[in-house]
């Protein structure tokens, strides 16, 4: 098949879905230049004019709300945020408005949005310019949120992120942007809210999405040759999540370890921890193990960032770790 | 105005500092000795020396993603803020921050922070507490033409202006905010009016004459300590580098997306070189103390890269030791 990467599969649905459907429009910083979303909006602005690939002023609270309010009439904008943490500021018009607008109406209205925010990270940039902060907007009644970690997925979630008729948190990590990978030439999706099996495995379950899938197939791969069958699911979507392809995996593993590039305390995998704990605690064999990053904010220096970011190496080692473990206590069965 | 002698060689010597400084981090970031995103002062350096000249010690600034002028006119010190730079243990936010976040509440730098517009509300504040305090202490935020973007901006406004609230909001308009030149951010170019639709005394200065924005500022800083701030500075500039790093030239070709007539206009204009003629021509100082002064400041900031570079690391083990929760 047609190999892409992964920032140019972007492009390509927006070029795509800007083509088939007139009310499509990008608005947001950056748009115009590859300085901030690097290729991903390559060549929109020259085909589609600025009318509909709008550059702006540095005004995220508005310009979200801009976007919010064009999809209360019809349209289906995607907004940019280039780096998630300027969505901070946006964050009225996405959790007050846009995830309770349906609700709150009694299903009179709908928001078909995207809000598109770029996890941006590493390279001294420190704290305010390196958050992930997805797990934030999963916390949220009435957003979805999808987070690819392939070019093909890239592509097709950004197509379903722009046919939903509700608010879609679209959130991908520019340390995916120039991975290669087969992306079908026409329109397609990818159904939000459906995981997918990466690597078939029976020893462990591995959850993770986005960047940290990539983490997660070095790992399995570093941990084959010693024998480990790590079975890998990236979710895609972290909300709805789901949870069947989860529960299957672990049932059949026992054994669960999820890679999150996010914040451990009330993060996407403690969410999942909970989940699994909550309906399937029986099937597990030993406790659950999280691969996050620590709960501190990102430092500038790369002597702490070396220390600060999962990779593969901590995921081999919570791995190593939950299987060396004894049987779990509650699985030991007391004899009489 | 009357200046002493003693005065006008120290505004030179601190726009000499901060252009010598800047100009110092070039190599080092080519070299990738330098990682973190380095956002240059170079030509905007009248408008940090000229405002910090009007303040105390005592007095607060807060700063944006370019504040190396800031922190060095008010007093921060070369070596913490080229260790920073250097991602040092010994940098003035030890190594934690980096170039676009500094600090050094000794000297009343309260925080340069690369949120746009993240830190106009916090000057609110610290003028807040002074009031409370009866302290009379002035605070300053500086921001970019890009910051006018910001809702942020309009509510600080509003609510200095309905407290009476010694902020003096400093505005550097070098008329672009990354790649987007400022008519395609604003309706008009006339930041200062932003300030009048609050009855707050706006001015417009030339924000590459230190004189003239130290005698704004002056006058703003004399407004707040008798209660009768806010007050707003807009501060005409120009960046003689790119947004981010020595410059927007990719590869030798001019990438920069500013019409290289521009710039070459604005070269013209540079306010550090403007202020050497100025004191050179008014028998202030004579070519050979012009020459003494940057060879003394050279060596201050050779002795900082130096003191930089051997300087640790942040030890890994202490990755966690400013978290509280
Ligand atoms: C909230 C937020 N949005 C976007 C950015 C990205 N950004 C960094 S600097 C900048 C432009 C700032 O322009 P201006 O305020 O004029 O300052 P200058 O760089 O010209 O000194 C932008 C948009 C940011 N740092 N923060
Ligand atoms: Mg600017």
């Amino acid at each position: 098949m047609r190999q892409l990467s992964f920032s140019l599969a972007i492009n390509e649905a927006l070029h795509q879905m800007m083509s088939s459907d007139e009310s499509v429009f990008l608005i947001g910083q950056g748009v115009k230049s590859p300085w901030y979303v690097g290729n991903t909006a390559r060549g929109l602005f020259e085909k589609f004019g600025p009318e509909r690939v709008i550059d702006t002023p540095v005004s995220e609270n508005a310009i979200t709300g801009a976007a919010v309010g064009a999809a209360l009439v019809g349209m289906r904008p995607i907004v940019v945020h280039p780096r998630m943490d300027f969505m901070m500021y946006a964050m009225d018009p996405i959790v007050n408005e846009a995830a309770n607008w349906h609700y709150m109406f009694g299903g009179r209205s709908s928001v078909p949005v995207v809000i598109w925010g770029i996890i941006n990270r590493g390279g001294e940039q420190a704290a305010q310019h390196s958050q992930a902060l997805h797990s934030l907007f999963a916390h949220i009644p009435g957003l979805k949120v999808v987070m690819p970690s392939t070019p093909y997925d890239a592509k097709g979630l950004m197509i379903s992120a722009i046919r939903d008729d509700n608010p879609v948190i679209y959130i991908d990590d520019r340390w995916l942007y120039k991975i290669e990978g087969d992306v079908p030439e026409q329109i397609y999706s990818v159904p939000i809210g459906k995981g997918i099996v990466r690597k078939r495995g029976k020893d462990v379950t591995l959850v993770s999405a986005s960047y940290m899938v990539v983490e997660s197939m070095k790992a399995s791969e570093l941990l084959r040759k010693e024998g480990i069958d790590v079975e890998v699911i990236d979710l895609r979507s972290i909300k709805p999540i789901d949870e069947l392809l989860i529960f299957e995996s672990v049932k059949k593993t026992g054994r669960l370890v999820i890679a999150d590039a996010g914040w451990k305390t009330y993060g996407m995998a403690a969410e999942i921890a909970a989940i699994v704990a909550e309906n399937i605690f029986d099937e597990l064999k030993s406790p659950i193990q999280r691969v996050t990053l620590p709960d501190v904010p990102a430092p500038a220096s790369s002597a702490l960032e070396m220390v600060y970011y999962p990779n593969a190496t901590h995921i081999v080692q919570a791995i190593k770790k939950l299987l060396s473990g004894k049987e779990a206590p509650w699985r030991i069965k007391s004899v009489s | 105005m009357q200046y002493s002698k003693k005065f006008l060689v120290n505004l030179y010597q601190t726009m000499v500092r901060i252009r010598l400084c800047e100009e110092s981090l070039v190599e080092p970031i080519l070299k990738e000795e330098v990682r973190c995103p380095v956002h240059l002062y170079c030509g905007e350096e009248a408008i940090a020396t000229g405002v910090c000249a009007a303040l105390s010690e005592t007095d607060y600034i807060f700063g944006t993603h370019r504040s190396h002028g800031h922190y060095l006119a008010k007093g921060g010190s070369l070596k913490g803020l080229i260790s920073e730079i250097y991602g040092k243990e010994t940098g003035c936010s030890r190594g934690r921050g980096g170039s676009m976040h500094i600090i050094e509440p000794e000297k009343g730098v309260m925080g340069a922070a690369p949120i746009v517009a993240g830190t106009i509300s916090l000057a609110l504040g610290t003028a807040l507490a002074s009031k409370i305090r009866k302290e009379k202490r002035v605070s300053v935020s500086f921001f970019g033409d890009g910051a006018t973007g910001e809702g942020v901006l309009y509510e600080s406004l509003n609510f200095a202006a309905l407290k009476k609230l010694p902020v003096l909001f400093v505005c550097e308009n070098n008329f672009y905010s990354t790649h987007m030149p400022i008519r395609e951010c604003r309706p008009n170019n006339d930041i200062f009016k932003i300030g009048k639709s609050y009855d707050i005394l706006s001015l417009k200065v030339d924000g590459n004459d230190v004189l003239e924005v130290y005698e704004a500022a002056q006058k703003a800083v004399e407004a707040c300590r008798n209660d009768d701030g806010p007050v707003f500075i807009e501060c005409v500039t120009y960046r003689l580098r790119g947004h981010v790093g020595p410059d927007d030239n990719i590869h030798g070709t001019h990438t920069d997306i500013r019409p290289e007539e521009e710039i070459k206009e604005w070269r013209k204009k540079d306010p550090v070189i403007n202020f050497e003629h100025f004191l050179l021509n008014n028998n202030i100082l004579e070519k050979g103390d012009i020459d003494e002064i940057r060879k003394q400041i050279e060596k201050e900031i050779k002795d900082a890269h130096l003191f930089a570079k051997n300087s640790p690391y942040p030890e890994k083990s202490e990755l966690k030791k400013y978290i509280f929760a």
